[in-house]
């Protein structure tokens, strides 16, 4: 068995290990489901501890009282299970895995493992799933497994489709632009994937809050044990804003090695509109964030959609449209 | 903080702003519009148009990037692309209606940008703010007891020390029962996002400018060719509207080799290459020749250009003789390469010399094979077996109209075929070194060996290889880069400096101690103000337990 056959063997035991951590994440939203109704019959004191702060003239009030450290108000609140840890547990576990997947096509290929649709795949969700194990240590954001480990399975499903053997790289992307330009764009498509799982429980949250207040009961109850919306607003805020800076350095390092590479910095070629338009849907979100009555539902819709041209990019852009960032390698 | 006033950090409007007003006046309109246009929604709802304006150009092919994709599609679409064209779809990010939305958009930056530079302005040198009367509904509000011996004056200057070592700009206070400081810090937040969006407006100026000023030229170099930097040595030239030939400098380029290698271990990429790289001598006017290598990826930088390389391939030396054995043509012809294993087409224009005008229409293989059905292929993109075969017509080149033609493509249609596939003779074919006669006794035709020493059956020096190259010259690039660095810079002070202010309020107590007040307030996204006010506290008490006066200590019983 050479190198890249233990490569795919070891990305394949990681998918194995994400459904299985896909599923206790599932399990532990279920449990708090139950959780829910066992707090809501024996009593609704629990209910709002820790109130957002009151506003003050001027100022951004609702950012006030968000530190570093999230805080969890949470309606009801929600204390340890054994599901999630497993699923943290199986995470990390199917991260390493995936590691020596990356790593060991890397030493395959003699070259870093990013270079084709296939790569591209295999490290961006590397690096997703780096990136929410991070954050894990400053943030509680578990309640965020069912996403990152489902949509990583999804993309290593499709990766699947655009498998390739292991070659050399064509002189054309024999560059140190390549190893910094795709590795950087692949660490803002992390950030932007948790920024966009952010929204959307944002937006569910936003709903339910609404529906507490006409005394309706909504289906997803598991949202009662998760922080309020505007603290997932903060937080969405924060990973979306990280990603953006490091979109703005892709979108320049993209433009130096276009000029190196062709002649010229920008070209309006198909892959440059792309990154162009996400990175304007962006500049927009941020915008929404400052702009009175976009705060809150609407500008998450924005991350939504950004987050949506950045899938679009990678998945449609890159195999279906004609341009000179001919290298998905089919 | 002087933003458009729909900013979330401003006052709302008060009811009845100029908006609903009956009368405003030519100038009070005037007023309107323009507080319209640089208001936050305005910026917003032009930037999400922006993002949609640009989608079509990625749909449709455009003839900035893609002028064959345009002319294909004209071809394939030929009721809807004249309905396109109107309305600039192949001409998207320089048509009247995508500029007319960034303009815009940049008109409302500027309006938008200006104002708060000169209240920032302002703001720099102003104190900062008297500290409110009531701390506790602030941000992380904190209470603490001065150690016993410290009066409220005192806490308060130490408290200053504090402030000032964490680079914040102070303004103490004082009224008859308490002492204050008040500090504001992370002014540069605001002049990062003032630099951002000016660098933004640079970096169109510049980019809308830049290409005025240059050029980018091509041409074709086959290994030991030269070419000098002047406006005739080009195949083609676009200068920018305001450049001037004079600016040529005329340095000499030539091709001395080009090597390519090839993957040969790796059965999955066979033949693919992996390395081209174009040997060069440069010599600068009036200066010494210097070697230099041009890659892909890695562009030679002289005389005021940037030289790429674009494209290679083979270009077989051919040698026509009439029956005589007179020379009237000899050169090295590039030919364009059609596939990834280097079968090649070119063309050959006799017009002189012999007793007909004559075209041949040659396929070069470097590694010839030959299909199931007869038909030649390459192989291998080296030259491991090459052959030569050439389609011969006779008659009128069309050449004499006085209306350019490609040198790399033949109309026969007013020719006669001598020998093609299809008349009774077949087309010539030719290994190096190789002669054959013309179809009609028009002469002879010869595939020149480029090293006829080599050993028998070693061809890899056979046949000479050219080099494309696209010399671009731009004086505005360095510009450009310094306005993406000041982008890039003042996004990240902007988003990541927090802005915040701090007090710090000293209180005498009727039982003689006194209490000290700490609290912040953000502008802005300000994660960290809660543990910055109570580190603030901490490193407060510290100090002022360091400078207390001692008081004896109590020993507990
Ligand atoms: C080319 C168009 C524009 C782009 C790409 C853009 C982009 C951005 C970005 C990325 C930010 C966040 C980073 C920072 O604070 O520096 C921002 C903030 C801001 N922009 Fe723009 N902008 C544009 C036009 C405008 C216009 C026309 C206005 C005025 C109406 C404006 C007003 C603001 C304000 C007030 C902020 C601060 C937001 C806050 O308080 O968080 N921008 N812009």
């Amino acid at each position: 068995m050479n190198l890249n056959e233990l490569s795919i063997l070891s990305l394949y035991s990681a998918m194995a290990v994400y459904a299985l951590a896909f599923i206790a994440f599932s399990i532990d939203l279920a449990k708090r489901s139950s959780a829910v109704d066992t707090a809501d019959v024996e009593s609704a004191k629990a209910r709002s501890g820790e109130a957002t702060s009151v506003g003050s003239a001027g100022g951004t009030s609702t950012l006030t009282r968000i530190s570093a450290r999230m805080v969890n108000d949470a309606a009801t609140p929600y204390g340890r299970s054994a599901s999630l840890r497993v699923g943290v547990s199986l995470t990390v576990l199917a991260w390493g895995l995936q590691l020596v997947a990356t790593v060991l096509r890397g030493i395959a290929a003699e070259r870093v493992p990013w270079a084709n649709m296939y790569e591209f795949a295999m490290t961006g969700t590397l690096l997703i799933v780096t990136v929410y194990l991070i954050l894990l240590t400053r943030i509680d954001l578990r309640f965020l497994g069912t996403f990152v480990t489902g949509l990583v399975l999804i993309l290593l499903g499709i990766a699947q489709q655009y498998y390739v053997e292991v070659a050399p790289l064509p002189p054309a992307l024999q560059s140190v632009w390549l190893v910094i330009h795709v590795f950087v764009a692949s660490l803002a498509t992390g950030f932007f994937a948790l920024g966009f799982a952010l929204s959307f429980v944002q937006l569910l949250q936003a709903r339910r809050e609404d529906r507490v207040d006409t005394d309706k009961p909504g289906r997803l109850k598991f949202l009662k044990t998760l922080p309020s919306a505007v603290t997932l607003e903060n937080l969405a805020y924060r990973t979306n804003i990280i990603g953006f800076i490091l979109w703005t350095f892709t979108l320049m390092a993209g433009s130096i090695w276009a000029e190196r590479a062709w002649g010229r910095y920008w070209g309006w070629d198909t892959k440059e509109v792309w990154t162009f338009i996400i990175w304007v849907i962006y500049a927009g979100y941020i915008h929404a964030r400052a702009t009175r009555g976009w705060r809150g539902s609407r500008s998450a819709w924005l991350a939504i959609i950004g987050f949506a041209a950045v899938m679009f990019n990678f998945g449609v852009v890159n195999v279906f449209f004609k341009g000179l960032h001919a290298y998905s390698g089919l | 903080m002087s933003r458009p006033s729909d900013h979330i950090d401003s006052a709302p409007a008060p009811a009845g702003d100029g908006i609903s007003q009956p009368k405003l006046g030519f100038v009070g309109t005037l007023r309107w519009f323009w507080r319209q246009l640089t208001s936050m929604r305005t910026a917003l709802f032009l930037l999400l148009l922006l993002a949609i304006a640009a989608v079509p150009g990625s749909l449709v092919p455009q003839r900035s990037s893609d002028p064959n994709g345009v002319t294909q599609y004209f071809t394939d679409n030929p009721d809807l692309a004249p309905v396109l064209d109107k309305i600039q779809a192949f001409d998207v990010y320089s048509s009247a209606w995508f500029s007319s939305i960034y303009l815009l958009l940049f008109v409302s930056l500027i309006g938008c940008v200006i104002p708060r530079t000169k209240h920032h302005l302002q703001a720099l040198r102003a104190k900062p703010p008297k500290t409110p009367a009531r701390l506790g509904r602030l941000a992380g509000f904190t209470t603490r007891t001065a150690p016993a011996g410290t009066d409220a004056a005192t806490a308060v200057a130490s408290a200053r020390t504090v402030l000032k070592q964490g680079r914040y700009r102070v303004a103490l206070f004082e009224s008859p029962t308490e002492f204050s400081v008040s500090a504001e810090r992370g002014y540069l937040r605001e002049t990062g996002n003032l630099v951002f969006h000016s660098a933004l407006v640079g970096l169109l100026v510049v980019v809308g400018f830049g290409s005025g000023f240059g050029f980018s030229g091509q041409r074709v170099l086959v290994e030991g060719q030269t070419f000098v930097n002047t406006l005739l040595a080009y195949d083609s030239f676009n200068p920018g509207r305001f450049f001037d030939d004079t600016e040529l400098d005329p340095y000499t380029l030539t091709l001395d080799d080009f090597t390519v290698s090839y993957e040969t271990a790796n059965l999955e990429a066979f033949g693919q290459p992996v390395d081209f790289t174009a040997g060069v001598t440069v010599t600068p006017r009036g200066g010494d020749a210097e070697p230099g290598a041009v890659r892909v990826n890695d562009p030679l930088r002289t005389g005021g250009t940037s030289v790429y390389l674009l494209g290679n391939g083979y270009a077989p030396t051919i040698t026509v003789k009439d029956p005589e054995g007179t020379v009237v043509f000899t050169d090295s012809v590039p030919f364009l390469p059609q596939d990834a294993n280097l079968t090649s087409l070119g063309i050959v224009k006799v017009p002189d010399g012999l007793a007909e005008q004559v075209g041949l229409v040659g396929f070069f293989y470097p590694t010839q094979d030959e299909s199931s059905t007869g038909s030649y292929f390459s192989s291998f993109p080296d030259l491991e077996y090459p052959v030569l075969t050439l389609n011969v017509y006779a008659g009128d080149l069309g050449l004499d109209e006085g209306v350019p033609t490609s040198v790399y493509s033949l109309d026969t249609d007013s020719m006669e075929p001598l020998a093609t596939r299809t008349s009774d003779i077949q087309p010539l074919e030719l290994k190096p070194g190789e002669t054959q006669e013309l179809p009609n006794g028009l002469g002879s035709v010869t595939f020149e060996n480029a090293t006829p020493d080599a050993e028998a059956g070693d061809f890899s020096g056979s046949v000479p290889r050219f080099a494309s190259f696209d010399i671009h010259h731009d004086p505005t690039q360095g510009w450009v880069l310094l306005f993406a660095v000041l982008v890039l810079g003042g996004l990240l002070t902007s988003l990541f400096v927090p802005r915040r202010r701090l007090w710090v309020k000293a209180i005498d107590q009727a039982d003689g101690s006194v209490r000290l007040e700490y609290a912040g307030l953000a502008r802005g996204e300000d994660p960290a103000l809660e543990s910055a006010v109570t580190a603030l506290a901490d490193r407060h008490i510290a100090l002022l337990e360091r400078s207390a006066p001692v008081v004896s200590p109590v020993e507990p019983a």
